[in-house]
């Protein structure tokens, strides 16, 4: 009797079709030869349809955080990264703004019929990458193929598991007037990356997106003060600075003074939103972390950011404030003082 | 960024804000119009008004291209990409100025309408081309700054002899919305608005010139300084019309020397002219029909009219009851006298055209100065 013979898949021409979504072999032959084998670790390795993990034993005990980040973007290439690292690095980081430490990930992929395997297995092995250098496996997914038309290229949700000390508590709801508010590092430069990209808009620049997994900053931070002054951590992506400030002073109940000649900036990245009439704090980041931290501690914090590859250029922007109407405001470079607003629909560019 | 920087210099600022109020006649209150939208956004973002002694009050004109185009114009435009197949391209804040039937082209092209926003007119030739099958609409808005490149693609598209190519044409000009709120019944009979000058508008007098603004002065003793759109820019132009006022003068001044000649760039009105003519009367949002106050295509490029070649008819449409956008585009009242600010109206939900643009006067105060409104207790860290 014959051997199965399956012709590999070419990954030089070959494109995305609807069989690769339809359930038979030429699925398998999909997560076998390109998921598998780019993610392979002992979890996925069980070949199951869900992963039976192990978790880790930290004393005192500890709680699950969960986190599930859907990722759309285009264009899917762009300089410093592409959405395979952007999917892993995003959802690690809303894992890890909880305080917690990433353990797993699980990846669905929705892919468009007419897809080129190449771009696939290029954005396969980057996130296999990225989830090796942030040692959180990829130990469960899914890929459904959608008719051309239908689909971007391919999407790719993310959802992350991590474990967190039983006792600590970081989140949205924990900044108090007084507390001092710091951020890791440049402001923007992903959203201008991305935008230096976009059809009709195509700019020559040195910036490349920032994306990056942050929780061994946060570990650094969490290490170097008393549990307790780590109040509330947010990486700011969609809507940028200026939406995550917004959601922090809405579910805290404070307000906000930011002093604005502090938040650190790429010239470049202020130059083009300058010219393209668009405001760099409402400019997504996908390596940036906000941090407000209890005055006494805010010191130490920023010493152990600074000494963190993520966190060189990391600054103190601004405190928090006793304000009912939750306003954040801006101490501006020029001298005045000005509300530093959620950003109404997408940033769209001023005509004057 | 260089050559920024420099003119967004606080110290400096304030060094002007206190020469300003040490030169202010006792008891006299100042009161000067910034025509410009850019200016507008400038003087709230960089919170100018806080540096300014409080008896001189800055007016919003209404100098935002986006905040003046009525709702008839965006329910053409939402016609032709609905109802008439074609591809409708435009500026991106032009995407959120509410249209009849709670519509906006944002929310026509949830519908299934094809709209796209581009960078620039040329982007919308390049659409034209790019897809030959389709009629590719242009909504052409803004003052003086945004002309010269429609007539250009407009040039273009008549060398390339494009049958797929129109411009739907919403272009403004200042000097007749000065003249004609110079005119109103508020500024001239009521005095309820007292306009002792203006901040004449940056990017347009690139274009235009100083000169155009030389009747102002003359005809209605009104002081003009064209200023920059860099705070520093505002600041000192403020300052120049002060002096101006307490010198009983009325003329002409240009703060904003490193771009602006009496002339302006002829080259760029030549093109404008070749292509574009007067129109006998254009509905502005807020100011009702201005006379002589917009631009038509030319009939030599009249297959190239989106007017002619879809046979539009314009229907004007009036705003909200409640709601003041008129009133505050003329000057007469504040974002904050209407009943609908910050309740239903907000840049996310904007009722009214102010609200849309961060260069109107209401999304302005809203976004970056609203917390004047209230005293806000501030807790020392």
């Amino acid at each position: 009797m014959k051997k199965d013979y399956l012709r590999p898949l070419d990954f030089k021409q070959g494109r995305v079709d609807m069989n690769h979504g339809a359930g038979g072999r030429a699925g398998l032959q999909l997560v076998e030869e390109l998921f598998a084998r780019a993610f392979d670790n002992p979890a996925l390795r069980q070949g199951n349809d869900g992963a039976v993990l192990d978790l880790p034993n930290i004393p005192g005990g500890h709680r699950l955080v969960m986190a599930t980040d859907a990722h759309v973007i285009s264009p899917l290439f762009f300089p410093g990264g592409d959405i395979g690292c952007l999917a892993v690095h995003g959802t690690v980081n809303d894992v890890a703004m909880l305080g917690a430490t990433p353990l797993y990930l699980a990846a669905s992929f929705i892919l468009e019929e007419g897809f080129p395997l190449a771009d696939l297995k290029r954005i396969v092995e980057s996130m296999a990458t990225a989830s090796r250098e942030a040692g959180v496996p990829i130990v469960t997914g899914d890929t459904k193929v959608v008719e051309r038309g239908k689909g971007d290229g391919v999407f790719i949700s993310t959802t992350g598991i991590g474990a967190v000390p039983v006792g600590r508590d970081i989140g949205g709801a924990n900044a108090r007037p007084g507390d001092v508010v710091l951020v890791s590092g440049t402001l923007g430069d992903h959203g201008v990356a991305i935008l230096s990209l976009r059809e009709s808009l195509e700019f020559e620049t040195t910036i490349t997106s920032d994306t990056a997994a942050l929780h061994t900053l946060v570990a650094a931070m969490l290490a170097a003060v008393p549990e307790g002054s780590l109040r509330t951590l947010r990486d700011p992506t969609r809507g940028g600075l200026a939406t995550t400030l917004n959601e922090i002073a809405r579910q805290s109940g404070v307000g906000l003074l930011l002093d604005e000649a502090a938040i650190p900036m790429q010239p470049q990245v202020e130059a083009a939103c300058e010219l393209l009439g668009l405001d760099p704090l409402t400019i997504a980041n996908e390596g940036k972390l906000v941090a407000v931290v209890a005055p006494e501690a805010a010191g130490a914090v920023l010493a152990a950011m600074r000494d963190h590859p993520l966190g060189r250029q990391a600054a103190r922007i601004g405190t928090v404030q006793a304000d009912e109407h939750h306003f954040v405001q801006m101490a501006t470079r020029f001298g005045g003082r000005r509300v530093v607003d959620w950003l109404s629909g997408e940033p769209l560019p001023r005509i004057c | 960024m260089k050559y920024v920087d420099e003119f967004r210099d606080g110290a400096l600022a304030r060094g002007i804000a206190d020469r300003i109020a040490a030169e202010l006649q006792p008891g006299r209150r100042y009161s000067f119009m910034e025509f410009c939208g850019g200016h507008t956004h400038a003087i709230a973002r960089y919170g100018i008004a806080e540096l300014l002694p409080p008896e001189v009050r800055m007016i919003h004109g209404p100098g935002c291209p986006v905040c003046v185009l009525p709702i008839g114009r965006i329910d053409q435009a939402i016609h032709l990409a609905l109802e008439r197949g074609a591809i409708l391209a435009t500026y991106g804040d032009t995407m959120r100025v509410p249209a009849s039937n709670s519509l906006s082209l944002m929310k026509a092209k949830a519908r299934g309408a094809d709209i796209r926003m581009v960078y620039s007119a040329t982007d919308a030739l390049a659409l034209a081309r790019a897809n030959p099958q389709r009629e590719v609409v242009f909504l052409a808005i803004g003052f003086e700054t945004t002309t010269p490149p429609t007539a250009l693609v407009i040039r273009q598209a008549a060398k390339e002899d494009l049958a797929n190519f129109s411009v739907l044409s919403c272009h403004v000009l200042t000097p007749s919305a000065i003249t004609h709120i110079l005119e109103s019944a508020e500024v001239r009979q009521y005095g309820t608005v007292p306009i002792d000058g203006f901040i004449g508008p940056a990017h347009v007098s690139i274009v235009i010139g100083s000169a155009p603004y030389q009747h102002f002065a003359e005809e209605y003793r009104k002081p003009v300084v064209i200023a920059g759109f860099e705070p520093l820019d505002v600041v000192q132009a403020i300052g120049m019309l002060v002096r101006q006022v307490n010198a009983g003068r009325a003329e002409v001044e240009n703060e904003f020397i490193r771009a602006v000649t009496p002339e302006g760039n002829v080259a760029a009105q030549a093109v404008v002219s070749e292509v574009f003519e007067l129109r006998e009367r254009f509905e502005w949002r807020g100011l009702g029909e201005v006379p002589y106050s917009a631009l038509k295509i030319r009939p030599a490029y009249a297959r190239f009219d989106a007017e002619r070649r879809f046979a539009l008819d314009y229907r004007p449409v009036p705003d909200h009851k409640q709601c003041e956008c008129g009133a505050i585009l003329r000057g007469v009242k504040r974002p904050t006298d209407c009943k609908l600010f910050g309740t239903v109206c907000t840049p996310d939900n904007p009722m009214g055209s102010c609200m849309v643009s961060s260069e109107g006067a209401c999304a302005a105060h809203y976004s970056y100065g609203r917390f004047r409104d209230i005293p806000v207790v501030s807790v020392p860290a």
